[in-house]
């Protein structure tokens, strides 16, 4: 009996002091992405960065916290299928039994917007990898989400104002019909009118449709002098091969939704002049050298490629994304509500989208030096002239 | 570009679409003329004919044989999938059958998921080339082979249904699945048979749409509703009738999206589904949707 007793005894000391003699308490993060479902082009690479981070920042011992102690870092990574129900269970999950500290992705605007109430009532900082502005704003109300991919006003004023600065002022508009598309109308129109564009046509498309031609058709009757699909591949991809079979001639204006080689692949020689305002990273090489973000792009892209294949902007939502996340636990560690404090007043950080600034009015901290006009030449990106 | 440019280049449109349509929704009526089963796996057959077209054309096949090979896959699955899944379950309400064809179209995309993965591949044109103009409308030319394939299919279809012993016995079993059965016709090889040629079919579609649409292991579901769609106008239980339903289907969406709105085009088709089902419920309908043994 007694040699019993002795061993649950040492059996169960053995149990309480192995981790302690271990390591430092697990700084655990969640990330929702889409890696199957229509935004998989997205969620994939998000994730494969994710895992890259972890790897790097666990590879050096892990997380530095306010404690001065290495904590290693734990990912706790589902998939939400690009559906927005799936992302609420998700965000569910790993608050409730996961209990992370804070929360990375989802991938996409519509899965975002859903998951919003679940992290406000639960008090858990997110930070999204999705574009929609609304995601953010009002900060007032969005107290403890913030957001890394270029807000839809931000790009899409940058493309308004490069196509009024090349006189292209009589528009076609065509977007996909879910939130992406929409809220990139809506911007969109917004930021058409400041720069004095008329809008010549308004079409709409399913993700899963198999042909555009009717509604490019409309297009072409309206004769515009430049035409912007606001979608992501595959049926940005479609749109495009049907506008070159139908032969428009007007130059075509795409989202920084098609900033992956993929997009390039499927439309093929179709591609060929597409225009679209996108972050920095997929011209990196081309940047002069005193751009501030130079350096972080080359490495990421350099990590990113030798590990998965050509790089793309998604991926790069994430890095920053976890960083920013990473960043503000080094300062507080565990605690959500100082952690979101913490990440509220990041400043200066040099990111792949850009450079942030956060602030209580503003939770995607950017500006317009995130967003410069890309030009697909012979299925290479270049800077656009 | 014209008025009458744009009504060409919305019918060319809607014919190349409704030709897909009527494929799938042909596979529909098929099995559910034989068996009384909706199968809902219908549109995974055209997701599986579209991406193995794809991975045995990469594996060095010419598309002739890579497009025997793709048809001749799905029907074996097909006829697998009926006697695994259906088979057992004769003698059971429809319900079931149907409920089985729910599961296996979720198994049948999840393994597409762990083969193919979630990207989309894209498929060389059968024969490629810049597209033809025809009347005003622009044509891409594998929008001829859809059109060329479906016809193919409707007359081959046609001789089978009308001109051989086993088709003609397959049309028995729709008519009266007893009388057939005391006229000594194996009906469990017809049910076999009715799965085997909508794979069949199904596999087609998918293989002729996949240079337009790319193929991706998602994109069965909506195809497959519009071929369902496409089954239910044309009454359920009649080839030509499914035939004509795809093409109806695909012109009024494609001038719906021109000449409405392109943001109601899949609202037109599902509300054309939900009237005909009540239409048909109230019995107002001149042809029957779902024909009572």
């Amino acid at each position: 009996m007694r040699v019993i007793l002795a061993l649950a005894l040492s059996v169960l000391a053995l149990g309480w002091g192995v981790p302690a003699a271990y390591a430092q308490e697990a700084y655990k993060i969640g990330a929702i992405f889409s890696i199957t479902g229509p935004g998989s082009s997205l969620g994939i690479p998000e994730r494969d960065t994710a895992l890259m981070v972890e790897a790097e920042v666990n590879a050096k011992g892990g997380v530095k916290g306010p404690d001065g102690k290495l904590h290693p870092l734990k990912l706790v990574i589902y998939d939400d299928a690009s559906d927005e129900t799936k992302a609420v269970l998700a965000a569910k999950k790993l608050i409730d039994e996961d209990k992370v500290t804070a929360i990375v992705g989802t991938t996409l605007s519509g899965t975002s917007l859903a998951i919003l109430d679940t992290v406000q009532k639960a008090e858990v900082p997110l930070v999204s990898c999705a574009a929609a502005a609304k995601i953010v704003e009002p900060a007032a109300e969005r107290k403890w989400v913030f957001k890394t991919p270029q807000s839809d006003f931000l790009i899409t004023g940058v493309l308004a104002d490069y196509l009024k600065a090349k006189g292209l002022t009589k528009v076609a508009w065509l977007n996909v019909d879910y939130a992406f598309g929409q809220l990139g109308w809506i911007e969109f129109e917004k930021a058409a009118q400041k720069a004095g564009l008329t809008i010549v046509a308004n079409e709409k498309f399913g993700q899963k449709d198999v042909d555009m031609t009717a509604q490019l058709t409309k297009v072409k009757a309206a004769n515009p002098q430049a035409t912007v699909i606001w979608s992501i591949p595959p049926s940005a991809s479609i749109a495009t091969k049907n506008y070159a079979d139908l032969g428009i001639k007007a130059p075509m204006f795409q989202s920084h939704g098609v900033g992956n080689k993929k997009y390039i692949e499927l439309a093929g020689p179709a591609s060929n002049g597409v225009l679209f305002p996108a972050g920095k990273l997929l011209v990196a090489e081309q940047l002069t050298d005193n751009d501030p973000q130079k350096a972080v792009l080359l490495a990421y892209a350099k990590d990113f490629e030798a590990k998965y294949g050509a790089r793309n902007t998604f991926g790069g939502h994430a890095w920053d994304a976890l960083y920013i996340v990473l960043g503000a636990m080094q300062k507080a560690g565990t605690d959500r509500a100082k952690v979101r404090s913490a990440i509220e007043a990041t400043r200066n950080f040099v990111g792949i989208t850009g450079v942030f600034d956060f602030s209580p009015a503003d939770h995607n901290g950017l500006d317009r030096r995130a967003a410069t006009m890309i030009q697909i030449v012979d299925g290479q990106w270049r800077m656009a002239k | 570009m014209t008025v009458t440019d744009q009504l060409a280049q919305y019918l060319a449109s809607g014919l190349v679409v409704g030709g897909v349509y009527a494929l799938i929704g042909l596979g529909f009526v098929i099995v559910y003329s034989v068996t009384r089963i909706i199968n809902f796996a219908q549109g995974e057959f055209v997701m599986l004919g579209a991406l193995l077209m794809v991975t045995f054309e990469a594996r060095g096949l010419p598309a002739a044989a890579a497009f025997a090979c793709t048809v001749a896959a799905v029907a074996v699955l097909g006829a697998l999938l009926e006697r695994a899944a259906i088979h057992p379950l004769r003698g059971a309400p429809p319900l079931a059958a149907l409920i089985v064809t729910i599961g296996a179209s979720i198994a049948l995309r999840g393994g597409a998921l762990v083969v193919w993965g979630t990207d989309p591949v894209a498929l060389p044109p059968f024969s490629p080339g810049p597209p033809h103009h025809v009347l005003g409308a622009t044509v891409v030319r594998q929008g001829l082979w859809v059109l060329a394939v479906a016809a193919v299919v409707f007359a081959a279809l046609w001789f089978f249904f009308t001109r051989t012993y086993p088709g003609i016995a397959v049309r028995a079993c729709a008519v009266n699945a007893r009388a057939a059965r005391l006229m000594g016709i194996r009906v469990d090889r017809m049910f076999l048979l009715a799965f085997a040629l909508s794979g069949a079919l199904g596999a087609v579609a998918g293989a002729v749409i996949a240079p337009i649409t790319y193929a991706t292991y998602d994109m069965g579901l909506m195809l497959g509703l519009k071929g369902f769609v496409a089954a239910i106008l044309g009454g359920l239980v009649s080839p030509p009738g499914a035939i004509a339903g795809g093409f109806l289907l695909g012109l009024l969406e494609s001038f719906s999206a021109g000449l409405i709105s392109s943001a109601y085009k899949d609202a037109v088709a599902f509300i054309v589904l939900i009237v005909l089902l009540l239409v048909q419920v109230a019995g107002w309908l001149p042809w029957r949707v779902a024909e009572e043994t």
